[in-house]
């Protein structure tokens, strides 16, 4: 079956070519089974595919396509790589991502039937890119993926591209991923500057003989890129904005899927990291220092799509922490489970726009528990997956998380759990409300209030289903012995790299006394958040001065940029436009030729059209020639 | 064979042309004339491989012992199947514009096909030097007659600029035929030359002043965007998507391989140049309101990293540059082709007054979001081929000390050309439309056919690079061993 | 007769024909005067001609004979260049009455 592995990531493209092609003749219903339905059968294989690299007998598979670029020493081949770790991302991508589509198709119905369709062709596209991003078997396969994740996420952000304020969003997240692209270009070139090749197997194959520098100045690189498109400090300010799109898009790219992609190649070059220690902390503090700017920034945040943003950047920031101390196993678990839970919300989020009329201030809700039972439900089970609330699947990847970091560095434990605890107090302040106390809306919205079609929910309770339930793959040892089976069925992806780092046992005693805290802490701010906006509208208040208006401007970070950056850039251009390249540049050249006509100005005495002038000239000039002849 | 085909085709129907009547036939002829090039160059490649069929060489003036020696070797291949293919595509595209006296206007793009036909196949330095004017002249011409309003003087600028160049190159061909041991200008003796060290050090700034005005390498490269700007698009197109070309061309094929100790000695300056280069015209693009100096400036860019690459001197890089010469040119065509069909529609090339043109030319729109991105060198197009073999290849180059300076310098180039270039799509076609572009029409069918080819051109490039990349690989083997050999 | 006679003479009516060029304003003028230089210059050949005949008769029986050659080819290039000339000074005096070589001086627009 793994031999098939080409056909995951060949059905969305088709999928993406029919309905971009004929997207002025399909019927949206028709567009929007060929968009899910590609997405299913990939799933399908995926599935296929995660049975048969589950055995203990397989092996990871290189499935070698065609030679892509051959020039010298250099070769790079179009190939896929079939493992643990790919294989379950496989499942991810194709198994969330065929809920969304399914969901796209009631959410997007308002739209034109040409604009419908090119919706599904991004989204399938979308899909395919991702599939290439870790489904590539080396470096130059992935970076395809990464790019084209990149392109997708621009034309979707964009997608209603009559709104000037949406494709400046678009532009902006193409703009700061680019940046981070340069930096993961540069690691590539660094490795076949190095290595003399990009396929995963030699490089790793090599890393353990190579200097320490440049694996550190690699990873660093690496991780450049990873900022971008993970949307970490100091790039993360394009994925808030990226909110433009529509909300199954942002459930799918900017929280379930792309958005994970840095940790997917982390995680991936694991053996990298582990043999830079530098690296490593640099990820870990980054990630931590992201986790809790963002979530302090989720604090203030009244658009409903702006929190989950918020939060979607900080539990992001958890996931580098964990790459950092380098429990890799619970940074992809954690993506799988923030991949369930966060795309239940966004898509729940979206039941709850869909019902307001695109209206996504939370101030203008309330008490939309009664209107949108199922969406409330399922909601709420995402919240509190979160919020990290045993037995849900948030408790046991972040727990996992938050036990590595205590044995790496207690003060990386103490900001994490502060962070999950102004995690649990956003999330259920944007829970109560959203849903609890009265309605605060318009009475044309009230009027119109209702439960979202079959189409949309059915996902929900899918997705909540597993927010619930998937957290189980990963039951800790103190719990069970042998339950971690998430942990076991990566163990052979990061092998090398838990050979290399002495285990950290922390006894029995210590993970329930981390757990306990991290559960009260949790429960301390669902309790606090819910007394505080469940009743209290006022208290969504913008803050008008200090810290709360700080946060409620998100720390003046892009205004910062703005000045700093941005500002000075564009100054500069216009210098160099206005000054340098008319004024001095031109002006030399144009001097040149004003030289030129100034000196045949000066000699166009002789030209007098006097025949009688040009004879003598003539004759006088045969005379110097004369006495040059004679006399030198 | 082949290759005087491809240049007495051209060179023949381009006289012939101007003996016609009528517009529209010399417009017919012209076409049918570049499709008949384009042919015998794709047969060139496909079937007749042989030596015998890409070499001639007869006597010319056998008392220079100069001689008409045209051969094509991967390089020459390669360029004059870019030259070959984009005539066709040039003349369909604006198959629609009229131009008074169009006979003379088709005649002179003919023989400048030619010059260009002639300048990438001949070797022999006198040959070389005679189609490189017969290439530039009639761009002179173009540009004067048929240019925009203020093409006097900007064509004066042109003129400044490369005859100064070109007569500097003469100088330094007719010094080094001097001291060929057998008094000839034919390529190999060039290469046999026998320079003192010092005697290279100043030849080489003569071949390199000539070949960087026609890249253009920033400081020489204010002539470019007016030129660009004022000339009719489908001279632009012959003169960005080609004529540049012979700028790289020169110093692959004339410059490098016969001055190699300068080449080494030279490199970093000259790289450096072109790094200023790319990230001041990618700085400039960003604040160009007229679509066509946008583009101008992007070209400058991605002309500076070619040259940066070459001088990175590894195989690598080298191949880089070969394939994004070609890339580079069906790329720049689809984007003023893109340019033409708008300013034919709108009368304007101004951003600032355009808009909203997805809503009313959704197939416009995506065609051009995808040659843009081709600009910006996404993976899967053309350019990401040639930009990463190119970045590779100066990352890892050894002709250097600061090859990673130079690379991180030059990358800063990749987020520059996106700024500009997603500033140009946000305002040309998204946004609402204005009173301008309300009443936009689609392109019509021949032009999207056009577009489309190129489209496809930009990605089975983009995704099989494999065959354009073989056809070079002995030319650059042969011209990275003859610079090694003289590795300080 | 000594060579240097018919060098002098030659030189002499150069010399006329140049002056005569340069001062007159008559366009008939001066283009006898011209005629006057190309006929010294024809001289000159003449002579020299039959000074290297009569030095290497001997040896080589043609010796010189080119520059008579010469001299006939002059003639016939200054009579055709008479054709052409005058033509052009009928036209002129069609033009503005008169053969004044200053109201050429057009020749500059």
């Amino acid at each position: 079956m793994s031999k098939l592995v080409y056909l995951v990531p060949l059905l969305p493209f088709i999928g993406f070519l029919v309905n971009g092609l004929f997207r002025n003749k399909l019927s949206k219903s028709l567009t929007g089974i060929i968009g899910s339905g590609v997405i299913l059968g990939s799933f399908i294989i995926s599935l296929l595919i995660f049975f048969e690299v589950k055995q203990e007998s397989f092996r990871p598979v290189i499935v070698s396509l065609f030679d892509f670029i051959n020039a010298g020493k250099l070769s790079i081949a179009f190939s896929f790589q079939v493992d643990q770790l790919s294989s379950l991302f496989l499942l991810i991508i194709t198994g969330v991502g065929f809920l969304i589509h399914v969901y796209s198709i009631a959410y997007m119905h308002e739209e034109r039937n040409d604009h419908f369709a090119r919706y599904f062709s991004y989204l399938n596209l979308f899909v395919f890119s991702m599939l290439l991003l870790v489904l590539g078997g080396n470096y130059v396969i992935m970076f395809i993926g990464w790019e084209g994740v990149g392109l997708c996420s621009y034309l979707l952000i964009g997608y209603w591209f009559k709104n000037t304020e949406y494709n400046n969003a678009a532009k902006k997240a193409f703009i700061m991923n680019r940046i981070g692209d340069l930096g993961f270009l540069l690691a590539v070139f660094w490795m076949i500057a190095q290595f003399g090749s990009v396929n995963f197997a030699d490089v790793f194959e090599a890393a353990p003989t190579t200097s320490v520098a440049v694996l550190t100045g690699i990873t660093l690189l690496l991780f450049v890129g990873a900022t971008g498109k993970s949307a970490q400090i100091p790039l993360y300010t394009w994925l808030p904005d990226a909110m433009a799109g529509p909300t199954p898009v942002s459930a799918l790219i900017h929280a379930a899927t792309m958005v994970t992609a840095g940790i997917y190649m982390i995680a991936r070059s694991n053996i990298l990291y582990t043999l830079a220690p530098v690296s490593q902390t640099v990820v870990a503090v980054i990630g931590l220092a992201t986790a809790i700017f963002a979530a302090s920034i989720a604090l203030k945040q009244n658009d409903i799509k702006k929190v989950l943003a918020y939060s979607t950047v900080s539990q992001l920031g958890y996931m580098f922490l964990a790459l950092g101390v380098g429990a890799y196993t619970g940074a992809v678990f954690h993506v799988m489970t923030h991949a369930f839970f966060k795309a239940l919300l966004f898509l729940g989020a979206g039941s709850v726009i869909h019902a307001m009329h695109h209206e996504q201030d939370i101030r203008n809700m309330g008490g939309l528990k009664k209107y949108l039972p199922v969406t409330h439900l399922t909601f709420l089970l995402g919240c509190i997956a979160i919020a990290g609330i045993p037995p849900f699947s948030g408790f046991f990847s972040k727990d996992e998380i938050l036990a590595a970091s205590f044995s790496s560095n207690i003060i990386y434990w103490v900001i994490g759990v502060l962070t999950a605890g102004i995690t649990a107090f956003y999330m259920f302040r944007l829970y109560a409300s959203t849903f609890l106390g009265k309605f605060r809306g318009t009475e044309e919205q009230k009027h119109h209030l209702h439960e979202s079609p079959v189409t949309m929910t059915i996902p929900l309770i899918l997705l909540a289903i597993l927010a619930v339930v998937g957290g189980l793959v990963g039951i800790p040892a103190v719990f069970m012995e042998n339950g971690h089976a998430l942990e076991h069925f990566l163990a052979p992806v990061f092998a090398e790299s838990n050979k290399l780092k002495e285990a950290h046992h922390l006894d029995h005693n210590t993970e329930y006394l981390l757990m306990g805290i991290s559960v009260a802490i949790a429960v301390i701010g669902i309790f606090a958040a819910i007394s505080r906006f469940s009743k209290k509208p006022e208290a969504l208040k913008p803050a008008e001065s200090g810290i709360g208006k700080l946060l409620a401007n998100k720390w003046y970070v892009d205004e910062l940029y703005q000045a700093i950056i941005i500002k000075p850039i564009n100054t500069f251009s216009k210098f160099l436009n206005r000054t340098i390249e008319k004024n001095i540049i031109d002006w030399i050249v144009n001097g040149i030729g004003r030289l030129l006509q100034y000196g045949s100005r000066q000699i166009r005495w002789i030209q007098s059209g006097q025949v009688g002038s040009y004879v003598l000239l003539m004759v006088v000039s045969i005379l110097v020639f004369f006495v040059i002849q004679f006399f030198f | 064979m082949i290759p005087v085909l491809l240049i007495v085709i051209p060179l023949l129907s381009g006289c012939i042309s101007f003996f016609l009547k009528d517009g529209n036939s010399a417009r017919a002829w012209a076409l049918l004339s570049s499709i008949v090039t384009c042919i015998v160059s794709i047969a060139g490649l496909v079937y007749f491989t042989s030596n015998d069929q890409w070499n001639t060489n007869a006597e010319w003036i056998p008392s220079l012992g100069s001689r008409f020696a045209v051969g094509g070797d991967g390089l020459g291949k390669l360029l004059s199947l870019l030259t070959a293919v984009s005539f066709p595509i040039i003349f369909i595209a604006t198959y629609k514009s009229s131009y008074i006296r169009a006979n003379h206007f088709f005649g002179l793009m003919l023989l400048s096909q030619a010059g260009l036909m002639g300048v990438f196949l001949s070797v022999d330095a006198l040959l070389f030097y005679f189609f490189w004017e017969l290439a530039l002249i009639p761009a002179y011409f173009l540009c004067s007659i048929w240019g925009g309003e203020r093409r006097i003087p900007v064509t004066f600028k042109f003129f400044i600029y490369t005859f100064i160049a070109s007569l500097l190159m003469l100088v330094g061909i007719i010094y080094l035929y001097s001291k060929t041991p057998d008094q000839s200008f034919a390529l190999s003796s060039f290469y046999n030359v026998n320079l003192s060290n010092q005697e290279e050090l100043w030849l080489f700034w003569l071949f390199f002043a000539a070949f960087a005005v026609k890249m253009p390498i920033f400081p020489f490269h204010t002539w470019q965007p007016d030129t660009y700007e004022q000339s009719p698009t489908a001279t632009t197109m012959v003169l960005s998507g080609i004529m540049v070309k012979m700028g790289l061309f020169g110093v692959i094929r004339w410059l490098v391989p016969i001055l190699p100790t300068a080449s080494w000695a030279w490199g970093d300056g000259v790289s450096t140049l072109c790094i200023i280069g790319m990230i001041y015209a990618s700085l400039i693009a960003i604040q160009q309101d007229d679509l066509k100096r946008l583009i101008a400036y992007s070209s400058i860019a991605h002309i500076g990293l070619m040259c940066l690459a070459i001088f990175a001197t590894n195989t690598v890089s080298m191949q880089g540059v070969m394939i994004q010469m070609f890339n580079h040119g069906i790329n720049i065509i689809g984007l003023w082709i893109v340019v033409e069909l708008i300013e034919r529609q709108f009368k304007t090339r101004k951003i600032s007054e355009l808009g909203g043109l997805a809503q009313k030319a959704p197939g416009l729109a995506i065609l051009l979001v995808i040659i843009s991105l081709a600009n910006v060198a996404l993976p899967l197009t053309n350019a990401f081929i040639g930009e990463f073999l190119m970045f590779s290849g100066i990352f890892s180059s050894t002709a250097t000390k600061y090859n990673i300076v130079f690379t991180a310098s030059a990358g800063i180039t990749i987020i520059l050309s996106a700024i500009y270039t997603l500033n140009m799509i946000q305002r040309v076609l998204y946004g609402n439309t204005n009173a301008l572009t309300a009443e936009a029409k689609d392109i019509r069918m021949n032009e999207k056919m056009i577009l489309v080819i190129i489209v496809v051109g930009i990605i089975v490039i983009g995704v099989y690079p494999k065959p354009v990349l073989e056809i070079t690989q002995g030319t650059v083997e042969s011209i990275l061993s003859r610079m090694i050999s003289k590795q300080p | 007769m000594k060579i240097e006679y018919y060098i002098f003479l030659s030189i002499a009516l150069f010399c006329i024909g140049i002056v005569g060029v340069l001062t007159r304003r008559n366009a008939i003028i001066v283009f006898m005067c011209v005629e006057l230089m190309l006929n010294a210059a024809n001289l000159l050949l003449v002579a020299f001609s039959k000074m290297h005949h009569l030095a290497q008769k001997a040896s080589n029986p043609t010796a010189g004979t080119d520059g008579q050659l010469f001299v006939f080819f002059i003639m016939v290039v200054a009579a055709a260049e008479v054709s052409v000339g005058l033509a052009i000074i009928v036209m002129m005096y069609r033009n503005v009455h008169s053969v004044d070589i200053n109201f050429l001086n057009r020749l500059k627009h």
